[in-house]
């Protein structure tokens, strides 16, 4: 069931790039996959019951490479399965959007339903080849993406920047996954057996530099400073839906990555290094928070939010490892760090998707260009508001549950997590200014006959939103599935 | 107590009497019934197939003295003759009905034996008849166009050939005055205590002639000049074949080289260099044709690093037999994809082949994307294997510096899938041609098989 649900959008795309089918069955193709493997993710949402002593639900293992310690290995767990619901929703949400694309819309349903299956893929993989495998493939389907559908006058060299910097970091990883191989005994990429096994505790140097590599590889997708650059330009000159994905699923690659790998498989690297992850973590959530404040370039600013977003998450895996600390707030910052990617997906989506409806009007990002948007779109307005103020993470939203959880893990685990919080009061500012200055105030030159958005435009941001305010209204719905596996996380790493 | 076994070398006889026997036919066939020569090359590609993948089981064992039927031989003569099959394929549309199209068939079959000879032997003297063998046809398909660039190419193959074949004879004599032999167990036997100056000498002579094979630093100019000058069947064979033989030739030499020098390292500084040359030179590069040639020099680079560390685990052999595979396929992929479009010299002339060929541009994604590393393609799975076989000889530091250069590669190859996605220019030169249409599309789906099978093709070269 579980591969069927990776794989049925993989198939749909297959037909879709081979059969020259009219635009009209393409779009309708795209989104009726999309919709159908949502359901089978949320009959697997219902089906699953959190498995005894730390193991997997759905597991499937199949002989690939056995004579290098492959297989195809799949199964989830509490910290996968949101994330595989995160990226079934958004991908639906982006086929509905997707409906009035008009350049080549075969080829980009073909793409992006390509693109789903490497970013379920990756988020069940138990096999360091098969992560390997989708985590790349996800880089050429993303690249395709940008290059091929991108409106910038740049996209190409965005998209080159993006390919060659997100490569780099994916080498690094395939570095660091050689070097759990060689160490563990037998030769294995199984991640469950190498989890059990953690190869390189005892070797402090091989450890480090195995977790070094492994660090600067997740640190490039996620990204954290000093390994940022590539992502304004990327979500600058991509389409909406290009950067709903990349922000909403794409980035959570790196973040997943060290919570289940880095951290169960290298528990004495990974609390050598914490206090560097630590200060990772903070450096983004400031770092990302100031350059936002400095945009005027709407996508730029939400791009630059992202990092600061990612900054929460990186801050909480790292206090998670600082040992000598209460177990029970380390595990509160892992549940608040999954809460948190499940969280930013549903808001960063939605904005990225509104942000493109004023690129689809106008052709501009540009803050100044609007203003009083209020009296002329009042849905996206009303819209706009919403995704900023669950951004900003007000209570009732779910970056309120994820950030609280984060904060109080981290500052009960040390006291320096505190340095981050004026990341929260930066964001609120900077969220409140563009909200006035897009929505309220006088007419801008580019407000004037400014049509608002269409029934496939409200439609998926309304749907990212709502479930936003499910997570913060009832959280104990997500929090009942992540706090069992975060726990089985910090035990891994406190051995 | 030598083991006389004429069966046990059927392959290399098929070979042989495909060759003797398509240039018979050629010479006594008119002109347009030409395809009939190149039915009798296939028909002994196919015997030669045969019996070689009917031999793999066999035990391990020396025949004549010099011969070497093991698994490493059996893979090489099964990707040889694979490749060449492939490079008949995918020049069919261009040799038909040409002058020397026999000829041309003749000394494809005669260079892949040659290669075969190279990966077989254990033996100095033997190694030395297997490097003319593979590079007197070399030579004459580099000529063979005619034009001004056929012919500085071919000029220059040759000038650099025998000067490396100078060198392999010099090393030759130098380590059979040392060592008393030239066959390898008797080599390893009498180098052991030899002084460390004559044993260097003699290995890097015998070294550069291998080098100069494989296309490596610092032997490689030829392979850019040659792969631009020579017609694309040409080219697509000398980039590829003389790799397999020379690289497992160099895989036997080094493991029987003595301690009393740092081999590993040596020869993980050649493929540092390789590497990085090639890649860097390709970055440059807008011929297509220019751009493969110096992309194959890179890929040398890649292949050295289990040579570098075969006496150091089990694993290197191995691994450097799957990334040679990998890299057959893969490089006749783009070969196949350059000829059918033969108009096609420049990046900016493939614009539009993504609208007008699908199939050709699904062939030129898998096969570049290959050439970069990309699961789940063929030499992904090459990669993986070398990349662990090195570090665990103890090159650590050699994977790093093959990861940075994999990064630089991405630049170039993607540079050539930009140029074919872009909206089309209108088509240079004549239409497409059907065989090597054909070629690309099986070159496709066996970078995928390789990748996606790749259970079954570790278990195959692990023996």
């Amino acid at each position: 069931m579980l591969s069927s649900t990776v794989f049925l959008p993989l198939l749909a795309a297959a037909l879709l790039a081979v059969l020259p089918v009219p635009d009209r069955v393409a779009r309708i193709g795209w989104v009726g996959v999309t919709v159908a493997d949502l359901a089978l993710v949320v009959a697997l949402v219902a089906r699953y019951r959190t498995p005894a002593g730390g193991g997997l639900a759905f597991e499937e293992r199949v002989r690939w490479i056995p004579s290098v310690g492959s297989s195809y290995h799949v199964g989830v767990d509490g910290l996968s399965l949101p994330l595989v619901a995160l990226t079934a929703v958004v991908f639906c949400a982006c086929s509905v959007y997707g409906w009035r694309e008009d350049r080549r819309p075969r080829q980009l349903a073909a793409l992006f339903l390509a693109l789903q299956t490497t970013c379920l893929g990756l988020f069940v993989a138990q096999d360091l080849i098969v992560f390997f495998l989708f985590f790349d493939l996800s880089i050429v389907g993303m690249y395709a993406a940008i290059a091929g559908w991108g409106h910038g006058r740049d996209a190409g060299r965005s998209a080159l920047q993006f390919f060659l910097y997100t490569f780099l970091g994916s080498l690094a990883l395939l570095l660091g996954f050689i070097g759990l191989y060689l160490a563990a005994d037998p030769h294995t990429f199984d991640l469950p057996e190498l989890v059990a096994a953690a190869p390189l505790a005892g070797h402090p140097v091989a450890g480090g530099f195995v977790l070094a590599a492994l660090l600067v590889g997740l640190a490039v997708k996620t990204p954290t400073i000093p390994f940022h650059t590539w992502l304004p330009p990327a979500h600058t000159d991509a389409s909406a839906i290009g950067s709903a994905v990349l922000a909403a699923v794409l980035l959570k690659m790196g973040t997943y990555g060290f919570v289940r790998i880095a951290m169960p498989a290298l528990p004495d690297a990974w609390r050598a290094f914490s206090w560097v992850v630590v200060a990772v973590g903070i450096a983004s959530v400031l770092y990302g928070a100031l350059v936002a404040l400095a945009q005027t370039d709407l996508k730029r600013m939400i791009a630059y939010t992202s990092i600061n977003h990612m900054g929460y998450v990186v801050l909480a895996v790292g206090a998670a490892g600082l040992s000598g600390s209460g177990t029970a707030a380390r595990e509160l910052a892992v549940t608040g760090a999954v809460t948190q990617m499940v969280s930013h997906g549903l808001v960063t989506g939605a904005l990225f998707l509104l942000a493109g409806v004023l690129h689809d009007r106008t052709g501009s990002y540009a803050m100044r260009d609007f203003g009083g948007l209020a009296g002329t779109a009042p849905r996206w307005s009303g819209l706009f508001a919403v995704a900023a103020f669950a951004s900003l993470g007000i209570p009732a939203f779910s970056g309120f549950v994820a950030e609280f959880q984060i904060f109080a893990g981290s500052i009960g685990a040390t006291a320096w997590a505190a340095l981050a919080l004026p990341g929260i009061l930066l964001t609120a500012a900077l969220l409140l200014r563009a909200l006035q200055q897009l929505v309220a105030g006088s007419a801008g030159p580019r407000s004037v006959g400014f049509g608002d958005v269409r029934a496939a435009e409200w439609l998926p941001v309304a749907g990212l939103l709502v479930l936003s305010l499910a997570v913060g209204v009832l959280p104990w719905l997500l929090l009942d599935l992540i706090a069992p596996a975060s726990s089985a996380v910090v035990e891994l790493v406190s051995r | 107590m030598i083991r006389e076994e004429p069966l046990a070398l059927l392959p290399e006889l098929c070979l042989f009497g495909g060759a003797v026997v398509t240039l018979l036919a050629g010479s006594f066939l008119p002109r347009q019934r030409q395809w009939i020569a190149r039915l009798l090359a296939v028909a002994a590609l196919l015997l030669a197939a045969t019996a070689a993948a009917l031999a793999l089981d066999d035990p391990a064992r020396t025949v004549f003295g010099a011969f070497v039927v093991d698994t490493p031989t059996g893979i090489a003569r099964l990707v040889v003759v694979a490749a060449t099959m492939l490079v008949i394929g995918l020049g069919a549309d261009d040799l038909a009905g040409r002058a020397r199209e026999s000829e041309t068939y003749a000394l494809l079959l005669l260079g892949a034996l040659g290669a075969v000879v190279l990966a077989a032997t254990d033996d100095l003297l033997v190694l030395t008849v297997g490097f003319l063998l593979a590079g007197i046809p070399l030579y004459a398909l580099v000529g063979m166009p005619r034009t001004a660039g056929a012919a500085e190419a071919a000029l220059k193959t040759y000038l650099l050939g025998a000067l490396a074949g100078i060198a392999l004879m010099l090393g030759t004599t130098v380590l059979y005055g040392i060592a008393g032999s030239t066959a390898y167990p008797g080599l390893a036997a009498g180098l052991a205590g030899a002084p460390a100056a004559a044993v260097a000498v003699g290995a890097v002579g015998v070294l550069a002639g291998l080098l100069f094979e494989a296309g490596g630093v610092p032997l490689h100019f030829w392979v850019p000049d040659a792969t631009e000058g020579a017609g694309t069947p040409a080219a697509a064979f000398l980039t590829t074949v003389p790799k397999v033989g020379a690289l497992v030739a160099a895989a036997r030499l080094v493991e029987v080289l003595p301690g009393s020098l740092p081999w590993p390292l040596l020869v993980g500084v050649l493929a540092a260099a390789t590497m990085t040359l090639g890649n860097l030179a390709a970055l440059a590069q807008s011929d297509v044709r220019r751009l493969l040639g110096w992309s194959t020099v890179s890929q040398v680079g890649y292949l050295l690093m289990p040579v570098a560390v075969v006496g150091a685990g089990a694993g290197a052999v191995p691994a450097l037999l799957t990334y040679l595979a990998g890299y057959a396929v893969s490089n006749l992929t783009a070969f196949a994809v350059l000829a059918a479009r033969p108009g096609v010299r420049s990046l900016a002339d493939s614009a539009g082949l993504a609208r007008r060929h699908p199939a050709l541009a699904t062939a030129l994604v898998v096969s570049l994307l290959s050439l970069v590393g990309t699961p789940p393609t063929a030499v992904f799975l090459g990669k993986l294997t070398v990349f662990t076989a090195a570090w665990d000889g103890g090159l650590a530091w050699l994977v790093v510096v093959a990861a940075l250069n994999t990064v630089v590669s991405l630049a170039y190859y993607l540079r050539w899938l930009v140029a074919a996605f872009r909206p089309g220019a209108p088509d240079p030169g004549p239409g497409t041609a059907p065989w090597a249409r054909a070629a690309a599309v099986c070159g496709t789906v066996g970078v995928l098989a390789v990748g996606l099978g790749a259970g079954a093709v570790t278990a195959l070269v692990a023996g």
